[in-house]
């Protein structure tokens, strides 16, 4: 929070501004001190926001020539694909924005474990954000059903199927949430009237994210608490906003070769084939960016557990800032969780990679191996590293390491070997 | 930057990884050298024009094209056939149309806007003729298929005798690129079964080929413009992106730090 006081120049604008402070909300937002050492891994936040606005605005215009009915559905996507004009594009652009909002995510997620972000006093921001990752799974979701195809009927038939795992009222909440005893037009109605509310959810979350952010600001690559505003600051305007800009520009650019080059290359070919409840796909197969909680739901041989495992392994990041019990937050300084942070990188790849094979054989194993690995990384591996680990001497300011060289492993090594 | 080259090599690495797990095909497919693939990718119209002719005389007594219009003949990017040639071909259908001011239904002959006029009346006529199984809509057949054009390619070309051991039911046939290798269509295209207007050979690879040519282009009937537009923003894109690059520079030069 910048400390002055903001009064604007003109009549008109203190006139309004006393009634409505949406100057100095701007003027805050332009000067906000942010950390000047903040690396290329801060910058999938604006793209974040790039991906919501985009993926916002595409599906507004779809739902303009979607129909939400199971007779209709399917051809109301070709209908979109073929004769609304550039219907084509803003259609691949929502279906492939999805994969690109989940990958962002994922690095934006994974940044945070990195540095540390989610340590006090972040810990508002982190469980925010976790809450809007559920809200995307849900909406990526629901939206995926929305096109009506083998996929979109089948996904939506195992996944509220997992609500009957629920002891004695399991079978009554999935007839509640069809809306009749199948998947059928009653569903697709609720789901997309979901599909439709989600969005501004996790719109007003971003916004309390963003708030929650601007309290203590930025966490840094050194992770240590540093003077706002100070030398070791930049105003958010321009310098923050050039390099974010620049980061979403390639950012774009990958989006834009899937969307006009491999469009269909992150679907799966079966929801090309119109929903049909008589004929079951070989292999059902979630999206790319549920893989890794699909693997872990089939790795437990018990319905009602392993849907727990699943939701348990995606509200278990809520609890993470206690269950990290280091006072260091950045990886840099943290030489052992720094392996065992590449260690669950991998860990959820393969989930990824298990999810999306049969669960049979060598591949089940895995899964459960790596899943156990999974709980093991929070559960245990966390807490006690926090007692346990030697750390290395962290800078008094961002400056120090800057004016010796740059904050990154290379100065940590070298600090580790001075110190021997 | 060099932070940033890591991160951008990790996109490039995901990219390429969920390409390479969608082409971990079991069967290899037959190859051959698709005019629509690559960044300029365009339809071969002749081809296109041939495809059609293929439909028509071979696939369309029992495979239906919902989504596709008899105008969509004469659009850009398509077979380009002339308007023409487009009603001609439109008016050389009956389409069922009514109900009429007397309340009946009566048959004329198609125009422009009409659909593609459909061998059956419903999934179940064509379930009943075709032994059971149901001769899928092929307007988007080829992005429905894992193997995209190359499988329905190759499945076109892939009849062969079952090897010894494998017992077919009537009307069961084998195929070495259907998945499970039992097929219920026939093997439909012979050597000069359909006769090209242009002097084109009429092999059975060749008629595949054109087949196949035009189902992609009945499933993504606009990929000539997405190529072409796509080529448009990514140069743009990398224009923009050199251009806010140096004002970055330009900007963090004030303070010592480096971007």
């Amino acid at each position: 929070m910048s400390d002055h006081e903001y009064t604007p120049k003109s009549k008109f604008g203190k006139w309004f501004n006393d009634r409505l402070p949406l100057l100095t909300l701007a003027n805050h937002l332009t000067d906000y001190p942010t950390p000047k050492n903040l690396n290329y891994w801060w910058t999938f936040g604006g793209i974040l926001t790039f991906c919501l606005i985009t993926q916002i605005v595409t599906g507004l215009v779809l739902a303009m020539h979607y129909i939400a009915h199971a007779d209709m559905a399917f051809d109301s996507v070709e209908h979109i694909m073929r004769d609304v004009n550039y219907g084509w594009l803003i259609r691949y652009i929502h279906a492939n924005g999805a994969s690109m909002f989940f990958l962002a995510v994922y690095i934006h997620i994974f940044r945070s474990l990195f540095y540390g972000s989610y340590k006090a006093p972040r810990e508002i921001i982190w469980i925010i954000g976790i809450i809007i990752y559920l809200l995307m799974m849900a909406a990526a979701f629901l939206g995926y059903v929305l096109p009506w195809g083998q996929m979109s009927f089948w996904g939506a038939t195992v996944i509220t199927n997992l609500f009957s795992a629920i002891p004695l009222v399991g079978e009554g909440i999935v007839t509640w949430l069809w809306g009749g005893y199948s998947v059928d037009n009653p569903t697709l109605t609720r789901f997309f009237t979901l599909h439709y509310l989600i969005p501004f959810l996790i719109l007003g979350l971003v916004v309390l994210h963003i708030w929650a952010l601007h309290v203590p600001g930025n966490n840094n690559p050194v992770g240590i608490d540093i003077k706002k505003p100070s030398k070791d600051t930049v105003p958010f305007h321009p310098y923050i906003v050039i390099k974010d800009g620049f980061a979403l520009l390639m950012f774009m650019i990958v989006f834009a070769f899937f969307v006009f080059y491999t469009p269909n290359i992150l679907g799966h070919a079966d929801n090309y084939i119109e929903a049909n409840p008589l004929v079951t796909p070989a292999h059902i197969v979630p999206e790319w960016y549920l893989l890794p909680f699909y693997a872990i739901l089939r790795s437990v041989p018990d319905k009602l557990l392993g849907v727990v495992a699943m939701l348990s392994a995606i509200l278990i990041l809520a609890a993470l800032p206690w269950l990290d019990t280091s006072k260091i937050r950045s990886a840099v300084f943290r030489p052992l969780y720094r392996q065992f942070y590449w260690i669950l990188v991998a860990d959820v790849l393969i989930l990824g990679y298990v999810g999306a094979m049969p669960a049979e054989g060598l591949y089940l194993l895995v899964a459960r191996v790596a899943t156990a690995y999974y709980f093991l990384h929070f559960l245990v591996i966390l807490p006690v590293l926090g007692w346990k680990e030697k750390t290395l001497p962290i800078p008094l300011s961002i400056t120090e390491p800057i004016l010796g060289g740059s904050p990154n492993l290379a100065t940590a090594k070298n600090k580790e070997s001075l110190n021997k | 930057m060099k932070n940033f080259f890591k991160i951008f090599s990790f996109i490039i690495l995901f990219s390429g990884l969920s390409l390479s797990t969608q082409a971990a095909e079991k069967v290899e497919y037959l190859k051959t050298d698709w005019s629509f693939k690559g960044l300029f990718g365009k339809f071969d119209r002749a081809a296109l024009q041939r495809g059609y002719q293929v439909y028509t005389e071979v696939c369309s007594s029992c495979h239906s094209m919902k989504y596709l219009s008899y105008r969509n003949l004469a659009e850009k990017g398509g077979p380009e056939f002339s308007i023409e040639q487009a009603k001609a071909i439109a008016a050389s259908f009956e389409v069922k149309d009514g109900p009429n001011s007397d309340g009946d239904m009566f048959t004329r002959p198609g125009r422009l806007s009409d659909k593609f006029v459909m061998p059956y009346d419903n999934v179940q006529a064509a379930q009943a003729a075709n032994g059971g199984a149901y001769p899928p809509d092929m307007s988007v057949l080829v992005k429905a298929r894992g193997g995209g054009v190359d499988y329905i390619y190759s499945l076109l070309q892939g009849y062969e005798d079952p090897p010894a051991g494998v017992i077919l039911d009537d009307g069961v046939y084998y195929n070495k690129y259907m998945y499970g290798n039992k097929i219920k269509m026939a093997n439909q295209l012979s050597d000069g079964l359909v006769e090209y207007s242009d002097g084109t050979i009429a092999s059975v690879e060749q008629m595949s080929k054109d087949v196949t040519t035009f189902l992609m282009w009945s499933a993504e009937p606009h990929l000539e413009s997405r190529h072409q537009m796509g080529f448009k923003a990514i140069v743009y894109l990398i224009i923009l992106t050199i251009l806010v690059y140096f004002s970055m520079k330009r900007i963090w030069s004030r303070i010592e730090t480096e971007v």
